[in-house]
């Protein structure tokens, strides 16, 4: 029994692999949110003026706003002042050759992003951004062949500034909610991503962000437009330090999707989750939206939440072009005291366009996961169809699972419908596999996953196995 | 607040004239609800359980107030609130939730309780009927308030019927109150066939013993606008309900159904359905919230809500959401939105059915299920003939009915 605690220990101690600290000098900004802050953000990246009035505009517009409280959580109140809105680790070393920090490459080889030679193998190109800065973007140069665009958001306000400026906050406008104009205001950096008509994108694009610095917040923005036929899959992956405080990270993602265009978007969320006590963590408070703008297109999101302390978001889907199509395929894991409210909405403007959404709750420990999801047919959505269904999946008897799908439809030929279940793993399946000499952890980790199973199945190849992994470790002590 | 305001003004001129036609206990609740409703006002959208409802709309236009008492002949079991025994009356204004705005406007206004309360161990032979029937050549406000009392292993039928027998503006607020004892029955079947210009709120609060079982069933045939509230608390272990509607709207009606189910105990077991069929303009909303509180173990529930759409200027909400605190738990809901099956319609056709008829049957089909699960049977064989014709746009005046002829 000792034995078989000190491995349970040993096991829930190292649950986080990513926790530790990168020693780079940053470059941090004082703390608090002013004009002044947003206008010192615009002048370090040296912004053209009407970036700078569109972050004023939101700022101001912000100023007016109060901190939504709808969701199924309980947030620890957010100082918007006590945060650092600007780090930057890449300071230092711009008098040197260009050459990054070897601290710096470090951090990203411990983290297994391939941002030299590896990459080469992998296959996948890279954008990796710590801090507020994108601190590399690779296979840079075999993209352009293509004329595909895949670099940092500032880099793309300097060198293709049209692009920017058109679809910049052209489907997540500054207006859309609290956390929207907030970084609106302060963004940072974040990856740009532009295929051009017809190219498909030969390889995966892939973001890794992470937050490393003390006491400040992430802020990024990416922008993806896939021009008429063309095709892109992007992933994203996220990580933090373990720190006692919660660290605030209010992303935005737009997505326009043109004619014909597909664009898939994967996620593999593993922010910080906060200790055992539910000490610290990342405050995931994220707009996700993709508008697909043209007949036929076609937009996925898959996700595998199983980081933050608390993650409260929606990544939607505007369904305007004539039969496109939209996907969302959602694994939510929630241990200890983590808190989700997390599910998708689908806005149906165009005539016959279809939407599926499979959502997968797993919660463990103390925590609180929730669905919460929006079908709107609106009277112009002819013939659109949607299909839903949440299941949730309750391990331990203080967790919680819930269910709030909300369906609005003001088209008589659409057909909706909503499918959700909530139990906990059977009995019947445990004996099964028990009789079959597999320990209970192992069966419940073999049930979950094959539960999970339908979602992990769309994440791209490498992405698909850190995912089965990440359930894994996330579950790990919580069963017994 | 100008809608609230015609009320607490209201109120205010006519305090006394009530304080004397009701009693001590309904007479306790009013300055409290008064304060209440004065601090809260009518809930605006933004409030979740009234997303879907206009209920300052609803209020505002300028009605007559009913303050009338009910008869001294009633029949077995029921009696005017001053009549009953002093346990039940204690328990007036124990189950509703007095936070709600639109309850206390009721506690407020409300003259006289109808109280339906049968004793320890009696099994009520034939069905108790209760008939609203609202009549006057004035628009008229209604405040109506039931409480039924089960005790323990009491068994009865309850039919409220909601009847228009004049075609002027009826607003109608009821709230009724239902405690059930250990092992107690009860059904309560509401039927609403009004016109389109009576608006009804009804709020309904159960509170369940062990093992006790509530078969709650809601028909809306005929109406104007109608919002339900159904909040059941199942307090004692092994208790069951099931609460099913339907609902056939078209024109410029609007429905709305708004129900919670409270699992506090384990080893209950909920079970819902309501089905909408919409026409014309009509506008359907149906938020159903099942809650399993932590400890509530082995609970199943089930919830499914499915509709109908007729043409393409009908609309429907809906939000059926599961809130879980307990592991070992079955719960499943499902909800669908959809038109009428062109296969069946084609088949139909085929065999010389024309197509009207065709739309009819389906409709009415899809609505049987429902009915099916009443349990008492000539209230079932009366529901099919009154859907039957509801759909066939019959329905105007309730035959059978001697108070309206």
């Amino acid at each position: 029994m000792e034995e078989k605690n000190s491995f349970v220990r040993e096991v829930a101690e190292k649950k986080y692999e990513y926790g530790f600290t990168t020693n780079v000098e940053t470059d941090i900004i004082e703390k608090g949110l002013s004009e002044d802050v947003v206008r010192l953000i615009s002048q370090k990246k040296g912004e053209p003026d009407w970036l700078l009035q569109f972050r004023l505009n939101a700022y101001r517009y912000w100023l007016t706003l109060e901190q939504p409280t709808w969701g199924h959580l309980k947030m620890p109140p957010i100082d918007y002042q006590a945060i650092s809105y600007y780090a930057d680790p890449t300071q230092k070393k711009k008098q040197g050759t260009g050459e990054i920090d070897p601290e710096l490459m470090k951090t990203f080889d411990k983290l297994g992003i391939p941002l030299e030679e590896r990459m080469a193998l992998a296959g996948t190109a890279v954008d990796a951004v710590m801090d507020s800065v994108s601190v590399k973007t690779t296979f840079r140069e075999k993209l352009q062949e293509k004329g595909i665009i895949f670099c940092s958001i500032s880099e793309a306000v300097r060198e293709h500034p049209d692009l920017v400026r058109e679809y910049l906050g052209s489907v997540v406008p500054y207006k859309d909610n609290f956390f929207a104009a907030l970084n609106s205001a302060v963004f940072s950096d974040g990856s740009f991503v532009y295929i051009p008509k017809g190219v498909r994108c030969p390889m995966e694009l892939s973001t890794y962000f992470r937050i490393n610095a003390r006491g400040t917040g992430q802020f990024e923005r990416t922008l993806i437009v896939c021009d008429d036929d063309a095709y892109v899959s992007y992933l994203e992956g996220c990580t933090a330090p373990m720190r006692d405080e919660n660290q605030l990270h209010a992303a935005i993602v737009e997505i326009v999707v043109k004619e014909r265009a597909e664009v898939k978007y994967s996620t593999v969320q593993n922010w910080y989750p906060g200790d055992s006590e539910g000490k610290g963590g990342v405050l995931n408070l994220v707009t996700k939206r993709g508008h697909l703008r043209g007949a036929n297109s076609r937009l996925s999101w898959t996700q595998v939440e199983t980081g933050s302390a608390i993650t409260w978001k929606y990544p939607s889907c505007v369904l305007s072009g004539e039969g496109s199509q939209a996907e969302f395929y959602s694994v939510a894991v929630t241990n200890n005291y983590q808190q989700a409210d997390t599910g998708t909405k689908m806005i149906h403007i165009g005539r016959n366009t279809k939407s599926t959404i499979i959502s997968k709750g797993i919660s463990a420990g103390k925590s609180q996961n929730a669905y919460r999801g929006l079908v709107k047919v609106a009277s112009t959505a002819e013939g659109a169809r949607n299909y839903s269904s949440c299941d949730s999946l309750l391990l331990g008897s203080h967790c919680g699972a819930h269910t709030f799908p909300y369906m609005d439809v003001h088209n008589n030929t659409a057909v909706v419908e909503h499918e959700a279940t909530t139990s906990k793993i059977s009995e019947d399946q445990l004996f099964y596999l028990g009789q079959r000499g597999i320990s209970t952890e192992e069966a419940v980790s073999l049930i979950v996953n094959g539960y999970a199973k339908e979602v992990i199945n769309k994440l791209p190849m490498e992405f698909a196995v850190e995912a089965q992994k990440l359930l894994g470790v996330s579950l790990e002590g919580s069963v017994g | 607040m100008s809608a609230e305001k015609q009320y607490i003004e209201f109120f205010g001129e006519v305090r006394d004239t009530i304080a004397i036609r009701s009693c001590d206990e309904m007479n306790a609740q009013r300055e409290t609800a008064l304060q209440t409703f004065s601090a809260k006002g009518f809930p605006s959208s933004k409030v979740e359980r009234y997303r879907y409802a206009k209920v300052d709309a609803d209020f505002s236009p300028n009605y007559g107030i009913a303050l009338t008492t009910l008869t001294e002949q009633l029949p077995p079991y029921c009696f005017r609130i001053e009549n009953a025994e002093p346990r039940v009356r204690a328990l007036y204004n124990k189950v509703a939730d007095n936070a709600d705005s639109i309850v206390a406007l009721n506690t407020m206004l409300c003259v006289d309780t109808l109280v339906v309360h049968v004793p320890k161990g009696i099994r009520v032979e034939h069905p108790i009927q209760i008939s609203n029937i609202l009549k006057g050549e004035q628009d008229t406000m209604v405040s109506r308030r039931i409480l039924i009392v089960m005790d323990e292993m009491a068994e009865a039928d309850i039919i409220v019927t909601d009847r228009a027998a004049s075609q002027s503006r009826f607003l109608t607020n009821q709230v009724i109150e239902v405690l059930m004892g250990d092992g107690s029955h009860l059904s309560l079947y509401e039927v609403e066939e009004t016109h389109l210009l009576c608006t009804r709120f009804n709020s309904v609060f159960v509170q369940q013993g062990k093992n006790s079982s509530l078969h709650h069933t809601n028909l809306t045939l005929f109406n104007g606008h109608t919002r339900n509230r159904l909040d059941v608390r199942l307090q004692g272990e092994g208790s069951e309900v099931t609460a099913n509607g339907c609902v056939i709207a078209d024109k410029m009606q609007r429905v709305d159904n708004n129900t919670l189910i409270d699992h506090q105990a384990p080893s209950c077991q909920s079970n819902e359905l309501y089905k909408y069929v919409l026409d014309d303009s009509a506008v359907g909303a149906f938020a159903g919230k099942v809650l399993v509180r932590e400890g509530a173990q082995k609970t199943s529930s089930k919830e499914t809500n499915a509709n109908l759409c007729a043409t393409s200027s009908a609309r429907m909400f809906t939000q059926p959401m599961l809130e879980i605190y307990a592991d070992d738990v079955q719960c499943s809901h499902g909800s669908t939105v959809g038109q009428m099956d062109e296969a069946a319609l084609f088949y139909m056709r085929q065999r010389g059915i024309d197509e009207r008829e065709a739309r009819l049957l389906l409709k009415a089909a899809f609505i049987t299920e429902v009915i099916e699960t009443i349990p008492l049977e000539s209230l079932r064989d009366r529901l099919h003939v009154l859907v039957d014709k509801r759909l066939r746009g019959e329905l105007s005046k309730c035959e059978g009915c001697k108070l309206c002829q």
